[in-house]
């Protein structure tokens, strides 16, 4: 405590030095945050940071892609019928393998598999990430009020989370993929084809995969409900609104942070699934997934071409999964051991 | 106690007029207990609080005492309106506040505000100290934006913190400095009433003392009423000037210091004064003799009748279990609710309460004979009272 302090106060003589320096001239113990702490637990987590850079490796390949595309790096649409020969098959080892064309090139029209694998990191991470989003935002805020406001408002919430929960999604996506795509080109004006299926699967992978989020959330929000902080905030005459996202969601960010990177592989793996099922974007436009998907034709003969974009998948999914489960470990020491 | 007590004379609010700050009347709360399953039916209430009156004055302080689960921290939190009272009414500054809503409620936030008990739970800790300080000037749109700052810096100083502080997280600091921000931003609003609940217990001895002070010099700063919530005796005798006892939900006796100090009248009072040790006892080598209260507080779901003290009370009679016994004026500001109150060694063998209920030693009613109307009913203190050892009501002469 180093103010000035005004002589004429009458509190004067209360005045504390709590946190002078310490008298060995090692300077103030400075305590370390619960952020501080678990970001110090991170880093020396080996497998979490492995799994860190493959996520910013993955990340920096889907930003940059489009960049390289649009600079004539990556060219994912350029066919080379002269490198397959009568069987349509790649010349050469290892599925085409060249200096012009690191991962070889397409069975069938020849296309760059670097290229296509390249470009379609970046429609698979932005589907998912998307849907990530949609699904967080959602389970969050619902997670908050079910929690926060309890009573029929937490009943009707539980009631849809397991509604949600109890609906056969995958079945539903397939069988309305028509009649709701259909709906968004003509209904909402979004354009046909690409976006219109994007747009679908967006927003289907969002709306079903809230649940999960939402009841994290709900469980740490009842926790945090009883702390005096929230009372305090009351005592201060506090709108529902700022108690519930200026007072409690600060404290949410850890859980959250965690179920973001344990969602988003699920829908990596999701819309790979999705593009398997022609139901995600389609052809000639690449995804991990509809490149998974064209490889499976080739698989005996190619098996290079399949195992790129598989490989792929799983290297995301896992990476990701791990990064989660690291970052609980950081952020929560005590559980999950 | 006699008439001729010299008691410092406290602003006597039977008499002059003019309205306390707090007056709180029959004040009760019941929380619901649900049947688990599906259909939650309401099986029964926590009696948490039952009926209970007082009165704090602008600039005054009451302190609630009591053990755990008596419903004193149910009290705090009922004045200051984080729960709605089941029944009662609260009377702030004339103006009945039990039954106000949400809306009507945020004006008041200003002039009604609260200490916490845990330093580590009422702070926000990912909030600065500077917006948990400035947050009620900004939801209440007191001062403009520029100025929240300054005035942020202002409290921060009051309370004895650094005010460049301000930037700093509350892990930053030490469990007294932690209450010094939380009693910085209840006075942020500068409010006429703080509830301090527990405001000590959860700090080490050496740094309750600073925060004891600390009160109380804010307490005489800004003549803020105060109605402190505490189990530690000593901590209230040094702190107010009028204290209230509670026991499962009710006030069994109330008064001012050295009537609840030095002439406990009832045998729950006494019991809870002999267990707090004494610096002076000590000194002389000796102790008081411990009463030692045999059992468990009762459960508040399913109170005991009559007296609720009665199961562990040593001077228990039929009468106890059959009628409860009313909150009695029995000295110029002290109020007992006992069927034998008197100072410890001189509880009397007859109910002293029967002849004004009208009923006999057994607590059956006397035909003939009604009980005495508005019994025990009154939040303040009145001239006259009932006179124990006398038998008769006595007149304050000095009033």
């Amino acid at each position: 405590m180093t103010a000035p302090l005004t002589p004429e106060s009458a509190l004067e003589s209360h005045f504390v030095d709590e946190d002078q320096p310490e008298p060995d001239g090692s300077g103030p113990i400075v305590s370390k945050s619960p952020g501080q702490l678990a970001r110090a637990r991170f880093l020396k987590d080996k497998l979490s940071m492995v799994a860190l850079v493959i996520v910013v490796l993955y990340v920096l390949a889907a930003i940059s892609a489009p960049l390289l595309v649009k600079v004539g790096f990556l060219d994912p649409y350029a066919t080379n019928q002269d490198l397959l020969n009568e069987f349509q098959l790649p010349i050469g080892a290892w599925g085409g393998i060249s200096g012009d064309h690191w991962l070889g090139v397409e069975p069938g029209v020849g296309r760059d598999v670097l290229s296509r694998v390249w470009y379609g990191i970046s429609f698979s991470l932005a589907i998912s990430l998307t849907a990530t989003v949609i699904a967080v935002l959602i389970g969050v805020s619902l997670g908050i009020v079910s929690g926060a406001s309890g009573g029929w408002v937490d009943a009707i919430i539980g009631r849809a989370i397991d509604l949600t929960l109890a609906f056969p999604q995958t079945l539903m996506l397939l069988a309305l993929s028509t009649v709701a795509v259909a709906f968004i080109t003509e209904t909402l004006g979004v354009p046909e084809g690409n976006p219109a299926q994007a747009l679908y699967v967006v927003t289907v992978l969002g709306l079903f995969g809230w649940t999960g989020v939402a009841r994290i959330v709900r469980g740490q929000v009842l926790s945090l409900r009883e702390r005096e902080f929230v009372a305090a905030s009351q005592m201060m005459g506090a709108s529902k609104f700022r108690l519930y996202f200026r007072e409690i969601l600060p404290n949410l960010w850890a859980p959250i942070l965690v179920t973001f990177t344990l969602i988003m592989p699920a829908f990596v793996s999701a819309e790979a699934a999705l593009a398997f099922l022609q139901v995600s974007i389609k052809q000639p436009t690449p995804t991990l997934g509809n490149v998974l998907s064209d490889s499976l034709r080739f698989a005996e003969n190619d098996p290079v071409y399949f195992f790129v974009p598989a490989i792929l998948i799983a290297l995301i999914v896992v990476s990701f999964n791990l990064l989660g489960d690291g970052l609980r470990d950081a952020l929560d020491p005590k559980g999950h051991q | 106690m006699t008439m001729t007590d010299a008691a410092p004379t406290g602003p006597s609010t039977a008499t002059d007029g003019s309205a306390p700050l707090l007056d709180v009347r029959d004040l009760q709360m019941y929380f619901p207990v649900k049947s688990s399953g599906l259909i939650r039916r309401t099986v029964g209430h926590v009696q948490a609080v039952d009926g209970i009156s007082f009165q704090i004055e602008s600039g005054g302080s009451l302190g609630l005492v009591g053990e755990s689960g008596c419903g004193k921290s149910t009290t705090g939190r009922l004045v200051t309106r984080l729960y709605k009272p089941t029944d009662g009414s609260i009377h702030f500054e004339g103006r009945d506040i039990a039954g106000l809503g949400p809306r009507q409620l945020k004006p008041l936030r200003r002039d009604i505000q609260m200490i916490f008990q845990d330093p580590y739970g009422s702070l926000n800790p990912r909030h600065t100290v500077g917006r948990i300080i400035g947050t009620p000037l900004e939801i209440h749109d007191v001062v403009p934006k520029k100025q929240v700052l300054p005035r942020v810096q202002e409290l921060l100083e009051i309370v004895g913190l650094n005010p460049e502080h301000y930037n700093r997280y509350p892990h930053e600091f030490s469990g007294g400095q932690r209450q010094r921000i939380g009693i910085a931003r209840a006075l942020t609003l500068q409010p006429k009433l703080l509830v301090a609940d527990e405001p000590v217990s959860a700090l080490d001895v050496s740094i309750q003392a600073q925060v004891i002070n600390l009160l109380q010099d804010i307490q005489r700063e800004f003549n803020i009423g105060f109605l402190f919530v505490a189990h530690d005796l000593a901590v209230v005798r040094h702190f107010c000037p009028e204290i209230a006892v509670m026991y499962l939900g009710k006030i069994v006796e109330i008064g001012e210091r050295d009537a609840i100090y030095q002439h406990a009248n009832h045998p729950y009072t006494q019991a809870l004064l002999s267990a707090a040790p004494d610096v002076k006892q000590a000194a002389i080598g000796g102790r008081r003799e411990r009463i030692q209260l045999q059992g468990d507080v009762p459960s508040p779901i399913n109170p005991p009748s009559g007296c609720r003290f009665r199961t562990r009370c040593s001077y228990a009679q039929d009468i106890c279990a059959a009628v409860e016994p009313p909150l009695l004026q029995i000295g110029r500001r002290h109020k007992v609710a006992c069927h034998f109150a008197g100072e410890i060694g001189h509880h009397p063998a007859e109910p002293v309460t029967a002849p004004l209920l009208g009923v006999d030693r057994h607590g059956d009613r006397v035909p003939g004979t009604d009980p005495t109307p508005g019994l025990g009913t009154d939040s303040g203190y009145s001239d006259t009272w009932y006179d124990f050892p006398g038998r008769r009501m006595v007149r304050d002469e000095s009033a």
